[in-house]
């Protein structure tokens, strides 16, 4: 299961899996990684700390945190534009100390769904080099972004293209070892069986395949189909972030307030940040929402 | 490209214990007996899942209704109240008065590291006293958890049995409120367990000092029976964790089920117990496996499986307590030096043998059996078909190396 694991994030024919240059080991889901990351770069860079952007998942902090890792934050979502702040991005990452430690969402960023361009990445890249950066991909939504799973991972490849040790959700072999022992022993079986079963066969992973982009395409379909509705409504409001941002999640900018009152008026549950999850919403619900956001937010 | 940021990594060491099995693998003699890992083996030799196991599964994979959500942080509630009821009793009063926290946890391991990262956070006390010997993971678990460990007599080896002054000894003078490790019953390695009349003295002394009891019970087989030290500890209606597995008495190793109990003075001390266990996990992998607990929720909750699992639970144990009566015969038959009654005294899967080192490097190198250096041998690798190789093995060791 880890070796088809690799192939899919690094690419069927990368150098690096025939170079042997990545260790890795089955972890619990993307948390058990995370944390099994910071464990590791406690141990072997005791000093180091996590830059961590802002925002992010709220996990990863406690995550952090717990593996006594201390955090700084780097700029990354832009409220005005609901977009990436990518200039101050920038500027974080260039006054960072070299060799800093630097959490990077690969794909579909939770909460805000704000990924950097390609270009951007290319960037970004650049300048981790002349920084001496490392960087530490989450990814928990390979092929639910854009539907295709390689696509999904590009920010990664161009990280490997230009020479960059990286971590990713999946870890350390020998060096992990001691760890997991200590916390589990060894991984959960089923899962990595029905992984490995799927990924190591060509029918198999085809269909897998169809199946998320399927998925991935109906999350699409109802950002297109809640902006019209938002649009339609006359909201005054601009709702082009809706399509822009990308995978699970739409950061829709409401505030907590109206949050607030989408839930006790209108029984529609999200995160007090404003956060949708768009797999929530279906063609027979989505008319709703957009009248219930509609109605919150059109005094402003 | 720039140097590695992980060039200072040193390569680590095998695990003892798993390292024994690749020795054993490589060795290509035919004769080769794996007596390391303590995991079930039939009379062939294989591992097995149980039938009760497979009947579950197919009932779990034909329920078209099934889904693969999230579990809650606390893990499948149906798994957490029958474990509960599994450890502590159907009747137990802590559980009728919802005194006590059950979350779903990684198997036994996870159980105890989640317990002692709690303690660490939330109790005045950071020592953790564990027996000597004891499994070789517990130090690392809970010294990364943030306790510190020290230990306490347990075993003796002039007469393979339970150094019981030593062990009252050195919990007498423990500081007030210190955390002990316990092993329920099955002691691993050793297989050496105290008395029912010994677990009392113990309780009490425990109780006198407030030491707080850890228990890892990994090897609850003879259902009632085997919790009965817990059980005794709960009925005085103090306080004590549980950590317990399902690898082995339902043969799920690699599924990782098992759960930790807290047992509290109040269902309020209980609950906000629980909600503290929540942050503890969270931040480590956020919520359980589904696929493990679901079986063992399937089997224990039908009266039926229940019945059949604890049949063929009998059948495991009935096979390991045969094997460890014919070792000691073949070794009686051999007229091998010593005294080799603890083979057939001691409890559970495994044996302290009483060889050393120099003994067990011999048995390795001359008869291809493998064990663990301290001289513990897995019961269940054993077959009546191969009891006479390593009767044979122990004969020589015993009587030609030092």
């Amino acid at each position: 299961m880890v070796e088809e694991t690799l192939k899919l994030a690094y690419g069927e024919n990368s150098d690096l899996l025939k170079d042997k240059r990545v260790a890795a080991v089955q972890a619990l889901s993307g948390t058990g990684a995370c944390r099994l990351f910071a464990d590791f770069q406690k141990r072997f860079s005791p000093d180091s700390q996590i830059y961590i952007p802002v925002p992010t998942w709220a996990n990863h902090h406690n995550i952090w945190r717990d593996a006594h890792v201390p955090q700084r934050t780097f700029h990354y979502y832009h409220p005005q534009s609901r977009g990436l702040d990518f200039a101050s991005m920038m500027d974080d990452i260039k006054n960072a100390p070299n060799g800093s430690f630097f959490l990077l969402h690969a794909c579909a960023h939770n909460p805000t769904g704000v990924d950097p361009s390609e270009e951007q990445w290319r960037e970004i890249s650049q300048q981790f080099k002349v920084k001496g950066h490392f960087a530490f991909f989450d990814m928990a939504y390979q092929g639910f972004a854009s539907g295709d799973p390689e696509r999904d991972a590009k920010s990664i490849r161009i990280f490997l293209e230009d020479g960059h040790l990286i971590g990713c959700p999946i870890l350390c072999k020998e060096y992990g070892t001691l760890w997991s022992e200590s916390w589990l022993s060894n991984p959960p079986v089923h899962g990595a069986l029905i992984v490995s079963t799927i990924l190591g066969d060509p029918d198999l992973k085809k269909l897998w395949l169809k199946e998320v982009k399927g998925m991935a395409d109906r999350i699409i379909g109802m950002r297109t189909t809640l902006r019209e509705n938002l649009e339609k409504l006359g909201s005054p409001l601009p709702w082009e972030h809706v399509t822009k941002q990308i995978g699970m999640f739409c950061y829709s900018g409401m505030t907590p307030e109206q949050v607030d009152r989408l839930t006790k008026e209108y029984h529609i549950y999200m995160t007090r940040n404003g956060r949708i999850s768009m797999a929530g919403v279906t063609t027979g619900n989505v008319g709703y929402l957009a009248n219930a956001i509609h109605e919150v937010t059109k005094s402003g | 490209m720039s140097d590695s940021v992980f060039a200072s990594v040193v390569q680590a060491p095998e695990d003892p214990i798993l390292g024994v099995t690749v020795a054993y693998n490589k060795d290509q003699s035919p004769v080769k007996l794996n007596l390391g890992v303590g995991a079930y083996r039939t009379e062939e030799g294989k591992p097995l899942v149980l039938n009760v196991v497979r009947k579950a599964e197919q009932m779990l994979v034909n329920d078209q209704s099934r889904v693969k959500e999230y579990l809650p942080i606390t893990g499948l509630a149906d798994f957490n109240k029958l474990s509960a009821k599994l450890i502590f009793g159907a009747n137990s009063p802590a559980i009728q008065e919802n005194r006590v926290t059950t979350v779903q946890c990684l198997s036994g391991t996870g159980s105890l590291r989640v317990g002692a990262e709690f303690l660490a956070r939330h109790y005045h006390e950071k020592t953790i006293y564990i027996p000597q010997p004891t499994w070789g993971n517990h130090p690392k678990v809970f010294t990364l958890a943030g306790l510190s460990v020290k230990s306490y007599r347990y075993y003796d080896p002039s007469t393979r049995g339970l150094d019981f002054s030593g062990l009252l000894e050195d919990l007498g003078s423990a500081p007030s409120g210190a955390i002990v490790l316990l092993h329920a019953c099955a002691h691993n390695p050793t297989g050496v367990d105290p008395t029912s009349d010994q677990w009392e003295q113990i309780r009490q002394l425990m109780r006198s000092k407030g030491l707080l009891p850890f228990f890892d019970s990994a090897y609850q087989r003879n259902l009632d029976a085997d919790a009965g030290s817990i059980r005794l500890f709960v009925a005085d209606g103090g306080e004590c964790l549980a950590a317990q597995s399902y690898a082995k008495n339902m043969g799920l190793y690699g599924e990782r089920v098992g759960a930790l109990s807290i047992v509290c003075k109040t269902a309020d001390v209980a609950t906000r117990v629980e909600s503290q266990l929540k942050l503890v996990i969270r931040p480590m992998y956020s919520n359980p496996p589904i696929h493990g607990a679901s079986i063992v929720a399937t089997i224990l909750k039908d009266g039926d499986m229940y019945t059949e699992w604890s049949v063929e639970l009998k059948a495991m144990a009935d096979r390991i307590i045969s094997m460890r009566q014919q070792l000691y015969d073949a070794l009686c038959a051999r007229g091998t030096p010593g005294d080799w009654s603890h083979i057939i005294k001691q409890i559970g899967m495994f044996t302290f043998t009483g060889l050393n080192t120099n003994q067990v490097a011999f048995m390795t190198k001359e008869y291809h059996i493998y064990m663990t250096s301290d001289g513990r041998i897995s019961m269940a690798g054993l077959s009546s078909r191969t009891v006479p190789h390593l009767a044979d093995a122990i004969h020589a060791a015993v009587t030609s190396v030092a």
